[in-house]
């Protein structure tokens, strides 16, 4: 079958190429974020010399100008401007108590989805947009919305919408917050499920190649479009709906959305594409 | 206020309105399994939208489920900026909704 | 041909129900109107769906029709076809799925002043020519694209 002679080349080429990464990079467990940002930008360039940076935020449509011809199509009036809608919508209804959403986010209008996420060193937890989300229902006595999708992907929607253009800017202040950071960029490079396949496989060393008729899209800019409005999903989606999805066609048992892995998985994924605009929410297939 | 089921862009260039239309509609084709029950989803799609410029009938789509989710239209048709444009839309369960806009 | 236009409601009402309550202002004119081209859509063949919907199983082969859509679809559900032809006095657009169970995916009546240009994104379960038919002074004319649909590696 297909797939166990994929796993089987990716296994062993990128066990090959982890052993010649972590020669390169020797201190790569040790390297503080800003290094690893720099060899993450660098290692991307030499792999695309042709695409502009900040076009990275386009994933595989930087890299196939027959899907973008057609992603463009769709972008023309993508039906995600439905979501942003329902988003809007959701933001400014009342409370029971009479408050809204902007009374916990009161910054909004000027864009506040390039911040996240963030590490609270009060509570010691990174903080997604979906999470704090859901913590301004509950302050606020509303029940939370369930992660993945409906509502607090429109919300998102809708504040990612605001954000358009900002450039991301995720801090890692101390040690608390690297020790998060460390979290998430392990999990981004372990191996897992019964494909024995880690993040790093597939969107890091091979980027750009083809799974069946799947483009491979790169690790840089990955996050700037979501919430994601997926042809496949037929509807508009987290990125921790992504990762559950991602981890579940590795065969591994994904994890909680919104829980410690995937936030600390957030977390660095987002880091690595400091610099790089929201675009979200996007279309993809 | 129930909000509108459709969002329309309406542009008059040289004489030619561009109508595009983004509707918010499942399209099931009545032939998709629920992953979850194994049962048949029934089908609820569009069968007609219907698009009037100024009270004139402007274009007549009947619909199958061979349509996409949330679908997209666009046509085209001489007209001019200040057009009043109607564009409506029914389904195989009886459910209808419309939207009027003016071209731009 | 015209006696198999019935109309596509709910389905549980009877002609005869329907022709009292439009006469008794229950029912809108256009619903009771409405020609959903029901046959057409239950069409198994291209030839069949074009036969009920057009009159004429075949079409003559015009390359004053132009298909746009992409050679390889990145999803099946959401194919983005544009089509738009140069010829004169187009009535009806017809866009067809042929492999899909019924390959008549829609159907548009063009009113007057409106251009032979239509927009939309249609499904496609496998590979298979997408097949526009226009009708120009009662005519029937068409083309034809090959539209590849495959199976992802990223599913999910």
């Amino acid at each position: 079958m297909e797939e166990h002679s994929v796993k089987a080349k990716l296994s062993a080429i990128a066990a090959a190429l982890m052993v010649s990464l972590s020669m390169a990079f020797p201190a790569a467990v040790m390297a503080s974020p800003e290094d690893d940002l720099k060899a993450f930008r660098e290692y991307f360039k030499k792999r695309f010399p042709n695409v502009p940076f900040e076009d990275f935020v386009n994933g595989v449509y930087a890299l196939d100008p027959a899907a973008r011809e057609q992603w463009e199509a769709i972008e023309e009036f993508p039906p995600y401007e439905i979501n942003i809608e329902k988003g809007k919508d959701l933001f400014h209804k009342p409370f029971k108590n009479g408050k809204t959403m902007a009374s916990c986010f009161p910054d909004y209008k000027q864009g506040i989805k390039q911040n996240y996420p963030y590490f609270d060193t009060k509570s010691g937890k990174v903080k997604t947009l979906e999470l704090e989300i859901n913590e301004c229902r509950e302050k606020n006595g509303e029940k939370p919305f369930p992660w993945g999708k409906g509502p607090i992907a429109d919300v998102s929607a809708y504040l990612a919408y605001l954000s358009r253009g900002k450039k991301i800017d995720v801090k890692v202040p101390n040690k608390a917050a690297e020790a998060e950071y460390d979290k998430g960029k392990h999990f981004f490079y372990a191996k897992r499920g019964q494909l024995n396949l880690a993040c790093a496989d597939c969107h890091v060393y091979y980027a750009g190649y083809h799974i069946r008729a799947d483009l491979l899209s790169p690790a840089l800019g990955q996050v700037t479009h979501f919430p994601v409005y997926r042809s496949k999903w037929g509807g508009l989606g987290t990125l921790h709906r992504r990762y559950s999805g991602c981890n579940k066609q590795v065969r591994a048992k994904p994890f909680p959305m919104q829980g410690p892995e995937y936030r600390a998985l957030e977390y660095f994924h987002t880091y690595m594409s400091n610099g790089l605009p929201i675009n979200g929410p996007g279309a993809r297939k | 206020m129930a909000k509108s089921t459709i969002k329309i862009r309406a542009k008059e260039k040289g004489g030619v309105v561009t109508v595009k239309m983004l509707i918010s509609h499942p399209m099931e084709t009545g032939t998709r399994k629920d992953k979850k029950t194994g049962k048949l989803i029934p089908a609820h799609y569009i069968t007609e939208v219907d698009a009037e410029a100024n009270g004139e009938k402007k274009l007549t789509a009947y619909w199958s489920g061979g349509i996409s989710k949330n679908p997209y239209l666009s046509f085209k048709y001489d007209g001019k900026k200040g057009d009043k444009l109607k564009i409506s839309w029914q389904d195989n369960q009886g459910q209808s909704d419309s939207l009027e806009t003016t071209v731009k | 041909m015209n006696e198999r236009r019935r109309l596509f409601l709910k389905g549980t009402l009877a002609v005869g129900t329907l022709s009292v309550a439009a006469g008794a202002g229950l029912l809108s004119p256009r619903a009771v109107l409405a020609a959903w081209p029901e046959a057409a859509f239950k069409g198994k063949t291209v030839e069949d769906a074009l036969k009920e919907l057009l009159g004429s199983a075949g079409y003559e082969t015009s390359d004053a029709i132009n298909i746009k859509a992409p050679d390889i679809a990145e999803n099946g559900a959401v194919v983005p076809v544009t089509v738009s032809s140069t010829l004169k006095d187009v009535t009806e657009i017809a866009i067809l799925s042929s492999s899909n169970p019924s390959p008549l995916t829609s159907a548009y009546e063009l009113g007057k002043g409106t251009h032979p240009y239509i927009s939309t994104r249609i499904k496609m379960g496998k590979t298979g020519d997408v097949i526009a038919v226009v009708k120009s002074g009662g005519k029937t004319f068409g083309t034809k694209k090959q539209v590849k649909v495959t199976i992802g590696g990223c599913g999910g």
